[in-house]
């Protein structure tokens, strides 16, 4: 893990992604400090990392597109899978690089506040804790982008559906507001996720009885529900999507609560998705 | 060392390795041969733990390759058919990756890869980077990759396709100078270069093992008949006529090559091979009918491989496009 982590550590700042991220963080965490601070003179810090969330829907899929479709490209995949590592090092290695890339520009961002303090009254709580929930935000996203880097060998491909996936999770809660709060709507929606996971189950393990299996469990208890109370039923989607948003948990820290059950949304998010990849990279020993 | 049994490989509908098993010793050099598809570098894949069998299972060194993976790999290094380089560091730094991930102490780290790089002499191109190395400094890097920590087996699928012949042969001298202390598995479609190389050839059909021997035994186990190739100045009824004379000429196909000239291929008892010879240019002389041409061809590697990998019909002219002719095979036929 140590090997994998030392070597894509040096080649986040050999092929300059490692820069453009954390140029781009820190250009962006400037320009707000500049709009927020020195031109509107708020003196709350968390605005300006609150501005900055969307800076994700760019940068990490750039941080994230190569770092596993780039091995599978130039097929240095098989070099990984003969070397005595197991996949799940070589996954928490690359992550853990990564996070490196995000803690580097986060760390210099954890000055601002700092030194906006000799001219005015920052309260650091609310700031560091803004600042706190911005990166596991964004460790939660590149979790994420990493899982989809694992599934193409085309870095093109990886970063245009990280960055489609992340602006679908930058505005669902938006989106979730123009869902229709019925309760069989929210049973319709419900229904239909399943047919889709469903879809991509049989996909994935081209077992039809399985997945058939699946979909007729999750759908007639699905069912079941809806019949025995159907009042819990109102609104129930648009209130989970909301949930689901991983920009909508940061916005508590931005509002100056320090929200464990958020860290621990985005923890399980982060173990789930570098999950997801160990099994995509393991799958694929099975399906070349 | 390596023990490989009832190993299958299934593509969807398709079979790449069909119930293929093979022990392998220690301190020699193998040859895996067979044409294009045969399942030569999925075998070697699925013995390197990068793909994973339909059925079957691979130990190395009493370790199973998919249950105890992390301990049968330390005991291998492989080089893919495509050298698995990245091509935007130097092999210093790439083998330092590779040593690293192989477990190699910081301490050792630098001398073992001085090491690999001067037996791989790669030691002049050590800081370039690899995307501007040369295929043949590219396929070392990979060699020096795969001996790095030293492990008991070196597994290289193709060592020497797309080099140019200085580079193939010095490649097949450093593959000799590994045969000493370990043991290589290399796999070709080239002839000439298993022969060259290898003390044992595997010759893999169809996903099929159908020979393992060295090849001196299975020239011998394999020369089925002997071949003498003639041309004469004369028509193709005379030509016919003094064949049918010579006794030990049990078959015989005439084609005429114009300006008044014929060519024949005469098949006889192996043992018969010079015998023949002296009877054709006997009959001929006697007739005042120049012989242009007479030479005797044994069984080589390349024919038995035909005969083996060709659906049995073991005609060269049948399989064309199952084996090209590369680099010196031809000069396999021995002349004399």
């Amino acid at each position: 893990m140590n090997a994998i982590f030392r070597h894509e550590i040096s080649s986040c700042f050999t092929n300059l992604t490692g820069y453009v991220f954390g140029a781009f963080l820190l250009l962006f965490a400037g320009i707000f400090t500049m709009v927020y601070h020195l031109n509107y003179q708020v003196a709350n810090f968390e605005y300006v990392i609150s501005e900055m969330s969307f800076v994700f829907l760019i940068i990490v899929p750039i941080l994230t597109m190569r770092v596993l479709a780039e091995e599978r490209r130039q097929r240095t995949d098989q070099l990984l899978y003969s070397l005595p590592l197991s996949m799940a090092q070589v996954v928490l290695g690359k992550y853990a690089a990564l996070l490196c890339m995000l803690l580097l520009p986060t760390a210099v961002i954890c000055l601002y506040p700092l030194l906006l303090s000799a001219f005015g009254d920052i309260y650091f709580p609310a700031a560091f804790g803004a600042i706190t929930g911005f990166f596991f935000l964004g460790a939660a996203l590149t979790a994420i982008g990493v899982f989809i880097s694992s599934i193409t060998e085309s870095q093109a491909v990886a970063a245009g559906l990280c960055f489609v996936v992340m602006l679908v999770n930058y505005f669902l809660s938006s989106l979730s507001s123009f869902v229709a709060s019925s309760a069989f709507a929210s049973f319709a929606a419900f229904a239909v996720v399943i047919l889709l996971l469903v879809l991509i189950l049989w996909r994935m393990t081209r077992n039809s009885t399985v997945a058939l299996a699946a979909g007729v469990v999750l759908e007639g208890g699905l069912s079941a529900l809806y019949l025995t109370e159907a009042f819990e039923f109102s609104g129930l989607f648009p209130e989970v999507l909301e949930h689901l948003s991983l920009f909508q948990r940061f916005y508590t820290f931005v509002n100056g609560i320090f929200d464990w059950t958020a860290i621990v949304y985005y923890l399980t998010i982060i173990g789930f998705f570098l999950f997801l990849s160990v099994q995509s990279l393991e799958k694929r020993r099975w399906s070349e | 060392m390596i023990e490989v049994k009832h190993l299958t490989k299934r593509y969807g509908s398709h079979t790449a390795v069909s119930d293929l098993s093979f022990a392998i010793g220690k301190g020699q050099i193998y040859g895996f041969l067979g044409p294009n598809g045969a399942g030569k570098s999925t075998t070697m894949n699925i013995m390197t733990g990068c793909l994973a069998a339909s059925s079957g299972q691979v130990t190395i060194g009493g370790y199973d390759i998919f249950e105890e993976g992390g301990l049968a790999k330390r005991l291998i290094g492989y080089l893919p058919e495509q050298p698995p380089l990245y091509l935007d560091r130097t092999p210093r730094e790439y083998l330092r990756f590779v040593g690293r991930a192989k477990g190699i102490g910081e301490r050792d780290l630098p001398g073992q890869i001085e090491r690999v790089m001067a037996v791989t002499q790669t030691a002049d191109v050590a800081d370039r980077l690899i995307k501007h190395l040369s295929k043949g400094y590219r396929q070392r890097v990979g060699i020096a990759q795969a001996i790095l920590a030293d492990p008991e087996i070196v597994i290289l699928d193709e060592p020497t396709v797309g080099l140019d012949p200085k580079q193939i042969i010095e490649i097949r001298d450093l593959i000799q100078t590994l045969g000493q202390n370990h043991t290589v598995i290399l796999s070709s479609h080239i002839l000439s270069e298993v022969q060259a190389v290898c003390q044992t050839v595997l010759i893999i059909s169809k996903g099929r093992l159908v020979a393992c021997d060295t090849p001196d035994n299975l020239e011998r186990l394999f020369a089925g008949s002997a071949t003498v190739q003639i041309t004469a100045e004369a028509g193709r009824e005379q030509v016919d006529r003094l064949l049918s004379a010579i006794p030990s000429v049990s078959q015989w196909e005439i084609t005429e090559a114009g300006d008044g000239r014929c060519s024949a291929q005469l098949t006889g008892q192996p043992q018969d091979g010079e015998d023949i010879c002296r009877s054709v240019f006997l009959a001929f002389s006697d007739a005042r009918l120049p012989l242009l041409r007479l030479n005797m061809a044994k069984a080589s590697l390349e024919d038995i491989f035909l005969e083996l990998t060709g659906d049995g019909q073991g005609d060269a002219a049948d399989e064309p496009s199952q084996f090209p002719r590369q680099d010196g095979a031809e000069q396999e036929v021995e002349q004399t």
